[in-house]
């Protein structure tokens, strides 16, 4: 992943980027309405999981030839 | 490739379709299949200069299909390979007449009345009306992409369009490769752009300054037989593949890398 002085080699960018852009192309879905589709989202598990935390990670993710919505959502020890 | 009918497309602009077009076709003739390559590129004709047939051009491609010719009037023989035909787009923008239907009609005439064992079909770049008919006709697809982000995305785009019309048989050519650049970890390997695109491969080629003085002087590297390394092997090598034959992918050479300088040093080649 890191070149011989720990310089992260371009060639990894580029690669990181494409696969993310391509993931959202794949899936007609531009980042701006990933984000949107994130915050309703949320809006709905607060009501169910009020103890889930608000900067949970969404992604898109190749799998095979289909594409896969993921969600990962950490809830807090305390209430889990 | 089973494909008889083989699509040469990228989305992107200047990746090198048009040199692959004219390099395939010019190799898959010399190694003994008769050929036509269809230049679709309707107002940006091209395929005829790079090929150095440009002067012998009198009908076109939209004059076949508004019947203003006949199919064999419209074909241009190669002088140097006689089973090498080229049918040229025209250069005036009359994008209008393009059909699929018309395209699908001249594939097959040239396949099955007229002979041929293999038609290549250069797609103009985008994914507008030019690509889709270049695509109509086709059961089978060349996608040429370099290693950079805006010509794998787009060929990514491609490849998504192609399965819509279901052509299966699609297989990608890595055109202007740098071995010094993915050695130094500044261009994407091939192996890399496979992964993205998951698409299998079918050609490497290196980038080399000999395609640009091919295309000066109108004469395909791949005809060039005196040259093994280089893009013109790549583009020989790509053929036999589309013929069946198994050809093992050939090292790339980094320039004054090690081997070389010690050559050098021992007043070697």
């Amino acid at each position: 992943m890191f070149g011989l002085f720990g310089r992260k080699r371009s060639k990894d960018h580029v690669k990181e980027r494409l696969k993310l852009v391509l993931s959202y192309d794949r899936a007609k879905l531009s980042p701006g309405r990933m984000e949107q589709l994130k915050q309703e989202l949320m809006g709905v598990i607060v009501k169910y999981f009020p103890a889930a935390e608000s900067d949970y990670d969404v992604k898109l993710e190749q799998s095979g030839d289909r594409m896969v919505f993921t969600a990962n959502l950490p809830l807090r020890q305390a209430d889990a | 490739m089973n494909a008889r009918a083989i699509v040469v497309t990228s989305g992107k602009g200047g990746v090198g379709k048009t040199t692959t077009t004219a390099n395939v076709g010019a190799a898959l003739a010399r190694q003994g299949e008769k050929v036509c390559v269809i230049d679709t590129d309707v107002g940006l004709r091209n395929l005829d200069v790079v090929m150095g047939l440009e002067g012998r051009v009198v009908f076109d491609l939209i004059d076949v299909f508004e019947g203003r010719c006949r199919l064999r009037q419209a074909l241009v023989k190669d002088k140097r390979v006689d089973t090498l035909h080229l049918l040229p787009a025209s250069q005036t923008n009359d994008k209008s007449a393009l059909s699929e239907d018309r395209m699908k009609e001249t594939v097959r005439r040239l396949t099955e009345e007229e002979g041929f064992d293999r038609v290549l079909i250069d797609s103009p770049a985008g994914i507008e009306s030019g690509f889709q008919t270049a695509a109509s006709a086709a059961d089978g697809a060349l996608v040429v992409v370099n290693p950079e982000v805006s010509s794998v995305r787009d060929a990514d785009r491609i490849i998504g369009l192609l399965e819509a019309r279901e052509i299966s048989d699609v297989r990608l050519v890595v055109n202007r490769i740098r071995p010094e650049m993915v050695k130094r970890g500044d261009m994407l390997e091939v192996e890399d752009v496979l992964e993205i695109l998951g698409v299998k491969l079918i050609g490497i080629v290196p980038e080399d300054e000999r395609i640009l003085v091919s295309t000066n002087v109108g004469s395909p590297a791949a005809l060039d037989e005196s040259t093994r390394n280089g893009a013109g092997g790549a583009f020989r090598d790509i053929a036999k593949r589309v013929r069946g034959e198994d050809v093992p992918y050939a090292q790339l050479q980094v320039q004054g890398g090690l081997l070389t300088g010690l050559r050098r040093l021992f007043g070697g080649g």
